[in-house]
């Protein structure tokens, strides 16, 4: 069964005068596993989408099936929850909160599905030494290159094992170096079976992935399947 | 809000007051000086209002003094050279009481004479107070050595006095008083006793002051000199004579006090019956005066006085320290604003990762109540010092009572929550998508 299953979903934004169709009757699965890449000019509803399959916003009509669990009527506290145990959040602005150091960061999904003290610290450690930070735990962000701080907004993504994670352009910010780092990573969790959607307007980044989908006016313009990798 | 989250929620909420130390302290002397002027106010009015009472109630809540008073002058005579007035308390006023009033357990006649009193080459100024041996009973006199006048000292009109510690220690010095006569116009009194001088007229201040002049009035006498009523009767004319604008004038008056202390037997005596016997006294001695020459004074009346009046005092005292709270409050809510839209980037993030707004709510409200509660503490330290300091240097009485570092700290966290709701909840309203978008 596909993980993510949506049909025929509208978002409407209703701007006073007239209203702005951001997607049209959309239709995706996504299957368990799958590294998927969505690219699309601005203004072509990329935003939109993934705040929508992040649980960020609500669509207008349609369906959105996360896991089975149908998620488009859920009220803000059953978002929220559903945000913070399924869904791994990567930002392009890395979005860490910068008065917590590298594990507190890592820890805050964790501390909001009220996972204990102790049992979130050894999560949070195991993480950041998976993403190469085991040297670092008590850095402050500022103290951190960018794609450090990326690094550990991975790990945090990872915190509550989610089944989906969301890449908003996730080396948008960092030189080419750092950035083939982060896509290596990235590659590895697609290779653990993470299922990975990943936002860009780069494609050499979206040739990693198994499927594109460019969007254009709120609908799926073409597909474009680069074949499975794992 | 989880509750086991609570501590690690205040954690959160110092470490982020800890990023902005100065603004923090800041907004915390707000309310640091709020709790400490609740405190420190209501301290000073419980203090003063207790001295007061404390004076009023050495007067005897069960006694009834009577005064003498200069009667108005009638302006006829204005042209004499030389005028007697007589007029005044008289002996046989204090036996008519004795005799007619019910429930009289004794009436203390009391006459009092300003005088200077020495002793080998010193001299000091003091007040005779000519009484009987029941003067105890009235007033609250504590014998340190020796005795009270006596009975037999009052029939036989014996030179004896007795004497206030404050008189013994700048007259006498170091020589034991007791035994030793003093001398006054002339005329020897051997020293029988020392008495307590309480301290009513050392630092009189306000109504209280007002009251004990009234009731024993100093006039730059040392302290007091207790003599048998006969022997001053005697001793003292009951003449005084006066110069006042150029006309000499000449008084006569026997007796300044009567203090009638009232005990009945079946009943015990409120406001309402210490009136009405002000009430058949004053009928009493109406028929007995033909001038207006004496008035009553009711401690007790003045005792339920003072307690309103400290009541009314209390409550602007109050209101006053509330409003500062009050400016210290907004102060706090102006702060947490700015806080929170500071920091809308992490409230979207927070939201993003799973936070309800509950968990946002509660991490600002923790952030608002924590610096009030941190201000509160400092504030009750500070308060509880200021009283102290001002006890210490300005001699006044304070008391801090803890009903007042109850209600002190209790506003505080009262403060913070109702100054805190609003920012929080601004917070938690703020649309995920739009916050995490912010710069």
């Amino acid at each position: 069964m596909a993980i993510v299953d949506i049909k025929n979903l509208c978002k409407v934004y209703d701007l006073g005068s007239f209203d702005v169709s951001a997607l049209s009757s959309l239709d995706l699965e996504i299957e368990q596993g799958q590294y998927m890449a969505i690219m699309g000019p601005s203004g072509s509803g990329k935003s939109t989408l993934l705040n929508v399959l992040g649980c960020l916003d609500t669509p207008s009509s349609g369906i959105y099936n996360l896991a089975g669990e149908d998620v488009a009527g859920l009220d803000d506290d059953e978002l929220s929850a559903i945000r913070g145990s399924r869904i791994g959040f990567i930002f392009q602005s890395y979005n860490l909160i910068a008065q917590l150091n590298v594990i507190e960061n890592i820890e805050v999904p964790m501390y909001y599905q009220g996972i204990g003290e102790r049992s979130s610290f050894d999560r949070a450690k195991e993480l950041a030494e998976m993403v190469g930070l085991g040297e670092r735990l008590t850095h402050r962000p500022s103290q951190l290159s960018g794609g450090q701080q990326q690094r550990v907004a991975i790990a945090r993504s990872l915190a509550n094992d989610p089944v989906i994670i969301l890449a908003d352009e996730p080396t948008g910010n960092l030189d080419s170096k750092s950035g083939s780092e982060i896509l290596v990573i990235l590659d590895e969790l697609h290779r653990r079976g993470k299922t990975l959607i990943i936002v860009t307007h780069d494609e050499s980044i979206a040739e990693r992935a198994e499927r594109t989908i460019h969007l254009l006016d709120g609908r799926i313009e073409r597909e474009v399947h680069n074949g499975k990798r794992y | 809000m989880r509750w086991f989250g609570i501590k690690r929620t205040a954690k959160l909420g110092l470490k982020s007051l800890w990023m902005h130390r100065l603004r923090s302290t800041l907004t915390t002397l707000g309310i640091v000086f709020g709790v400490c002027s609740v405190i420190a106010m209501l301290a000073i009015g419980e203090g003063a209002s207790r001295q007061t009472q404390e004076a009023i109630a050495r007067l005897g809540s069960t006694n009834l003094i009577i005064e003498t008073v200069e009667p108005p002058e009638k302006g006829t005579n204005t042209g004499d050279v030389e005028t007697v007035r007589n007029y005044g308390l008289t002996y046989s006023d204090a036996e008519s009481i004795r005799h007619t009033m019910p429930d009289v357990e004794v009436a203390v006649p009391i006459r009092e004479v300003d005088q200077q009193a020495r002793y080998l080459n010193r001299k000091v100024a003091i007040k005779i107070v000519g009484t009987i041996p029941w003067y105890t009973e009235i007033a609250p006199v504590r014998i340190i050595r020796g005795r009270f006048l006596s009975s037999i000292d009052l029939h036989n009109q014996q030179s004896v006095c007795v004497i206030d510690d404050d008189v013994a220690r700048k007259l006498f010095a170091f020589d034991d008083p007791l035994g030793r006569h003093l001398g006054i116009r002339g005329s020897f009194y051997r020293v029988v006793g020392i008495a307590a001088a309480y301290s009513s007229t050392k630092n009189g201040n306000g109504f209280g002051g007002d009251m004990a002049s009234s009731a024993g009035g100093d006039g730059g006498a040392v302290g007091k000199v207790y003599v048998p009523l006969t022997t001053a009767k005697v001793r003292f004319g009951e003449f005084s004579f006066s110069l006042s604008g150029g006309s000499r004038s000449a008084s006569k008056v026997e007796l300044q006090k009567i203090t009638v202390k009232v005990n009945p037997k079946d009943r015990t005596m409120g406001l309402k019956e210490m009136l009405a016997m002000r009430d058949t006294l004053n009928v009493l001695l109406d028929r007995l005066h033909d001038k207006e020459d004496f008035r009553i004074v009711v401690p007790l009346e003045l005792l339920v006085e003072a307690a309103r009046t400290k009541r009314i005092f209390n409550i602007v005292l109050g209101s006053i320290a509330a409003i500062s709270l009050l400016v210290g409050g907004i102060g706090i809510m102006n702060i947490m604003l700015a806080s929170v839209s500071e920091r809308t980037r992490e409230i979207g993030i927070r939201r993003a990762l799973g936070a309800k707004k509950r968990d946002i709510i509660a991490q600002f409200l923790t952030e608002t109540v924590m610096l009030t509660l941190i201000g509160g503490i400092l504030g009750i330290v500070l308060g509880v010092v200021i009283p102290y300091m001002v006890t210490r240097f300005a001699e006044m009485t304070t008391v801090v009572t803890p009903l007042s570092l109850i209600l002190a700290f209790g506003i505080s966290a009262a403060v913070g929550v109702t100054f805190g709701l609003y920012p929080a909840w601004r917070a938690a309203n703020m649309d995920p998508i739009e916050s995490l978008r912010h710069e």
